[in-house]
């Protein structure tokens, strides 16, 4: 294959895996502060329908953007508020959030099926575009593309080397204690929700914006399940979020090309290679941890209720 | 208490046309005869997905919405979306067939089943089914069109167009629908380019716009400098319009998506069909059959063609009237298969009942089929 | 602020109170939802709620929708006391159903009595070998079940798939992707003449048999101690691995059991598509149930009566099924929301008090 092929691919490859990082890292975070949260597909297919909205209704696609986050943030506030201040289970509540995204998603897009969106622009940035090979690769994007892997550098950054980190860990693992030592765990849990809820949206933007500019329902497809399922499999680490999110883009993108290539395996297995190559390498990781620790937070899906 | 699930004998189906009518004119024709004529009929809809699919589903809809506006207040119609196939099919068509519908339409093949057992219990009530084959009672009709005809004038404007001279096809579902098209095309394309080829890549859905996106850009990056597909999404469209290549849409006019991309696409109408059976049933006339009617009919529409030099514009043009005319096939011999096998000796046509159960390529498909 | 303080023992009067303040919310937030779009709320509501259950006909339906929703529901409710995340029940259930159908398909010749309660077995076994798969990858490599469980549905819906389009396709189907029917001996005994089938009966005996092992026996109080305390259970001499083994198999058979009577019932065949996301759906339901097997019959029947219901909206008054969705969302959250009230005690203060000493006894790490 010669470099330009695979060049191409790469770029293929990063459009696939950009809005399961986005929401995988919002995810990431909320996790980490203990919080589970199975809502984030309708968060997505809302910033989706939102996004596109914004951006007909603002004539531009970065107006798009801001709808999307506020969508999404708009819809993880309903989830925290059940999950937090009445402390229902989050598991439920989760499904429940996708439903009611799925819905509302349905109904805000309505007036706008079979019209062409406003696509992102894509942003090059002065004289690191011009190098070769790198440049197309990494710097000739749009903004969604640079925040996804700023978000991992930052979440990264955030989470291990600063109290605010340290925090929201804290928080994740072991909220009484938390508690007893004053952090107040319910609005940081608020916060770190909400940031789920803009990233989340922001995946679902990424869809009617850059991906496939225009609005269909159920175009989120999915996508935002496997979202939770890369967090897990990243054992809670954001640079592992960004080679599991790439590792799913590879694999789905790569099965087109054997197919486009002639390599005679039913399209089912190969369609399903993502989903076990995702499995395998989970179970591979699990199992060189086994020794330590588990890396889930402690109190992942456990109701918070202050005591007195 | 126990009923029995008989196992009624499927009538071999698909003797289209001629063969259709015979064997309606064999059934207790008790739904036709007594029939009377409505002052007002109820027509009802059943949708695999949501209308808002802008698809196949999308279509329909559209299809339904003449039916209001041809017939007025003689009509009223009614409609779910998102009807999954299974258990749930059922219901729902039981439940239109109970409301007072006159008439209803099961828009996807996986209601076929579900259609034949609501139709037993509800003789009064006319069934149509879409791309199924059973007929089991005397209250069911068929109808499918003949996408086939569209993809062979695709196949002559892709070879005649393509400089790489190699396609890409997006496809759904390995069902004979969408083999006919993938062999429709490559036949229309090899009688421009004997040595015309064709990359396939399955999806195995009918509608993820990201999916198909995907599908769009590996095959481009495979070196194919044209677009087509077979499902439903405006997404390959806009992909092949940001690569500056071109392609065609499918089930609706996909211009909008790109203006400057798009060749011509294949539509879906299944206004004049809708019409035409809803007024039979106010009418007092409707009767079982079985339809597949293609471009002649106008159920099988070729949008503007865009974004091609005149000759192949003329080209196109003159194809399209031919099949239109009936005065040509796409299926005419002499075809061989994939394999090497002669399927069809020279001048000879494909019978509908072979088209309506293909499940192999003809050659020149750089793919295998799925078996 | 609201804050929550735990009541001592849960309360009878909140666990009445609580469906009823649910019920209420959900209604005024239809009535509002349904003017603002245009539609007359009585009705609306009427056709929801009240329409599915007047009709016989539908009355069965709904049930029809409820039996593998309550089953499956039942098996998560095990599953989940033991706090082990089984969210895969909708791979498992189509294990299940093809597990189940191998004999109908692969050897139709193969007639008699015995037929069903084989198939009923294999689709059991089916699901419940599939859903070992996460219990042992989470006990032997410590892999995470929601991952692996979640994954492995997409895996069984390609591989059924693959199944109906290719070595099991209907020989006389005209190569639409569907087995053949299936024959006499291998579908569901129907009740009367609907499309209620008996298997709704078995449904409705598991669920007893469950809730009866989890609340009366030795078995049940393991699996409940594992889930809330698992030191003590370890002091207990409970193994942890064994619990999560069993339960996972537990759900997973019943979820098997469910799609091979949906298959063998109002289907009647194996097609590409064979639960419209009941896997899913039953999740709710067992939290709706609050975990109690017994209550996810009831929890079933209440989700689809608003199935069915938007369906008779739909087609009635033209209420979107969008709406529907809504609805439904907002029905969960008031439902879960005002389940609180019978663990907690809601109070409203100015400002949340700094710095507390926990008490352990009252920090209560519950599902509910």
């Amino acid at each position: 294959m010669s470099t330009d092929i695979v060049l191409a691919i790469a770029l293929t490859v990063m459009t696939a895996s950009t809005p399961l990082l986005l929401a995988a890292i919002g995810e990431l975070v909320v996790e980490r502060s203990g919080v589970l949260n199975l809502g984030v597909e309708g968060m997505m297919i809302v910033g989706a329908a939102a996004g596109f909205a914004g951006a007909q209704l603002t004539g531009s696609a970065y107006g798009g953007v801001a709808f999307a986050a506020v969508a999404g943030a708009g819809l993880s506030l309903v989830f925290a508020v059940f999950v937090l201040l009445l402390a229902t289970n989050q598991y439920a509540t989760g499904l429940a959030t996708t439903l009611l995204g799925i819905g509302i998603a349905g109904l805000v897009g309505q007036g706008y099926v079979g019209q062409p969106g406003i696509k992102l622009e894509q942003v090059p940035i002065p004289l690191l575009s011009d190098l070769p090979v790198i440049g197309p690769l990494l710097f000739q994007h749009d903004v969604l593309f640079y925040l996804s892997l700023a978000l991992v550098v930052c979440v990264s950054f955030v989470l291990f080397r600063t109290r605010l980190g340290l925090t929201i860990r804290a928080v994740g693992d072991n909220h009484d204690s938390a508690h007893a030592i004053g952090y107040n765990v319910v609005a940081i849990r608020f916060a770190t929700i909400a940031f789920g809820g803009i990233c989340a949206g922001l995946a679902g933007g990424y869809l009617s914006l850059v991906y496939t500019p225009q609005w269909v329902e159920g175009m989120s497809a999915g996508r935002g399940w496997i979202a939770v399922a890369l967090v897990v499999f990243a054992a809670w680490r954001p640079l592992r979020c960004l080679a599991g999110a790439y590792l799913f883009g590879t694999v789905l993108i790569l099965q087109f090309h054997a197919q486009a290539a002639g390599v005679p395996i039913p399209s089912q297995f190969l369609s399903a290679l993502p989903y076990l190559a995702t499995m395998i390498v989970l179970v591979i990781v699990s199992a060189n941890r086994l020794s330590r620790h588990s890396a889930a937070p402690a109190c992942l899906g456990q109701a918070f209720v202050p005591s007195k | 208490m126990v009923l029995k699930r008989s196992s009624v004998a499927v009538f071999t189906r698909r003797a289209w046309c001629g063969g259709a009518l015979a064997l309606a004119a064999l059934m207790p024709l008790s739904a036709g005869a007594h029939a009377q004529a409505l002052d007002k009929v109820k027509a009802c809809f059943v949708y695999v997905g949501p209308v808002g699919d802008f698809g196949w589903s999308y279509q329909h809809d559209e299809g339904r919405k003449a039916v209001e506006a041809a017939l007025g207040d003689k009509v009223e119609t009614a409609f779910l979306e998102s009807v999954k196939e299974g258990a749930d099919a059922e219901r729902a068509i039981e439940r239109f067939a109970r409301s007072g519908c006159n008439i209803i339409f099961t828009t996807s093949f996986g209601y076929m089943d579900p259609t034949n057992k609501v139709a037993a219990k509800y003789p009064k009530v006319k069934f149509e089914h879409a791309t199924g084959y059973k007929r089991l009672h005397p209250n069911v009709s068929t109808y499918d069109s003949r996408f086939y005809e569209g993809r062979y004038v695709l196949g002559q404007i892709a070879a005649l167009v393509s400089k790489t001279g190699v396609a890409g096809y997006i496809a759904s579902f390995p069902i004979p629908e969408v083999v006919q098209g993938i062999n429709s095309f490559i036949l229309g394309a090899q009688s421009i380019n004997p040595d015309f080829k064709l990359k396939v890549v399955w999806v195995n859905t009918w509608f993820d716009p990201g999916k198909e996106a995907d599908a769009a850009k590996s095959l481009i990056d495979q070196g194919v400098d044209l677009l087509t597909q077979h499902t439903d999404s405006t997404a390959p469209m806009q992909v092949a319009a940001e690569r500056g290549l071109k392609a065609f849409g499918q089930a609706s006019n996909m211009i909008k998506f790109g203006p400057k991309t798009q060749l011509t696409s294949i539509i879906d109408d299944w206004a004049p069909y809708y019409v035409e059976r809803v007024k039979a049933v106010l009418a007092g006339t409707w009767k079982q059959q079985a339809t597949w009617n293609g471009m002649d009919s106008g159920h099988v529409v070729m949008a503007p063609f865009t974004n091609m030099p005149d000759d192949v514009k003329k080209k196109a043009e003159a194809t399209t009237a031919a099949i239109k005319s009936k005065t040509f096939h796409p299926f005419t011999g002499p075809i061989t298969k994939q394999d090497g096998t002669v399927w069809l000796k020279a001048g000879e046509v494909a019978t509908d009942k072979d088209l309506s159960s293909m499940n192999f390529y003809v050659k020149g498909v750089d793919d295998t089929l799925p078996k | 602020m609201i804050r929550l303080e735990a009541r001592p023992r849960p309360s009878w009067w909140a666990a009445l109170a609580s469906p009823v303040i649910a019920l209420v919310l959900t209604l005024l937030t239809g009535c509002l939802l349904l003017l603002a779009f245009g539609k007359d709320p009585i009705k609306g509501l009427y056709y929801l709620f009240i329409d599915p259950i007047t009709v016989w006909w539908s009355l069965e339906e709904v049930l029809v929708k409820a039996t593998p929703l309550a089953l499956i529901a039942a098996g998560l409710s095990v599953c989940f006391r033991a706090n082990v995340w089984n969210i895969g029940a909708e791979g498992q259930f189509i294990v299940g159903a093809i597990a189940g159908s191998a004999l109908p398909v692969v050897l139709p010749e193969v007639q008699g009595p015995h037929v069903l309660p084989l198939m009923l077995l294999c689709g059991t076994l089916g699901g419940a070998l599939f859903a070992l798969i996460p219990a042992l990858l989470r006990v032997r490599f410590g892999a995470n079940e929601i991952l692996v469980s979640l994954m492995l549905v997409y895996v069984a819906e390609l591989f059924l798939d693959w199944l109906v389009r290719g070595p099991w396709r209907n020989p006389a189907g005209f190569n639409f992707p569907e087995t053949r029917q299936f024959h006499e001996w291998a579908t569901m005994p129907i009740v009367g003449d609907s499309r209620l089938n008996i298997g709704i009966f078995i449904a409705i005996a598991c669920c007893a048999v469950l809730a009866f092992v989890l609340s009366r026996t030795y078995f049940g109080f393991g699996v409940r101690l594992s889930g809330t305390a698992p030191r003590a259970a370890r002091f207990a001499g409970i193994s942890r691995n064994r619990t999560i083994l069993l339960v996972m198999a537990l759900s997973g058979g019943l979820a098997g059991l469910a799609g091979i009577m949906e298959v063998a019932g109002p289907i009647g065949q194996l097609r590409i598509q064979i639960s419209p996301g009941y896997g899913f759906t039953a999740i709710i339901v067992a939290f709706l149930a609050r975990l109690n097997p017994v209550g996810a019959i009831a929890a079933a029947f209440v989700l689809s009566v608003t199935y069915i219901g938007g369906e008779a909206a739909q087609i009635a008054i033209g209420i979107s099924d969008k709406i529907t969705r809504v609805f439904q969302g907002a029905l969960l959250f008031f439902v879960l929301g005002s389940d609180v009230l019978i663990r907690y005690r809601i109070t409203w203060t100015r400002r949340t008090p700094v710095i507390q000493t926990p008490e352990p006894a009252a920090v209560e790490r519950t599902s509910t």
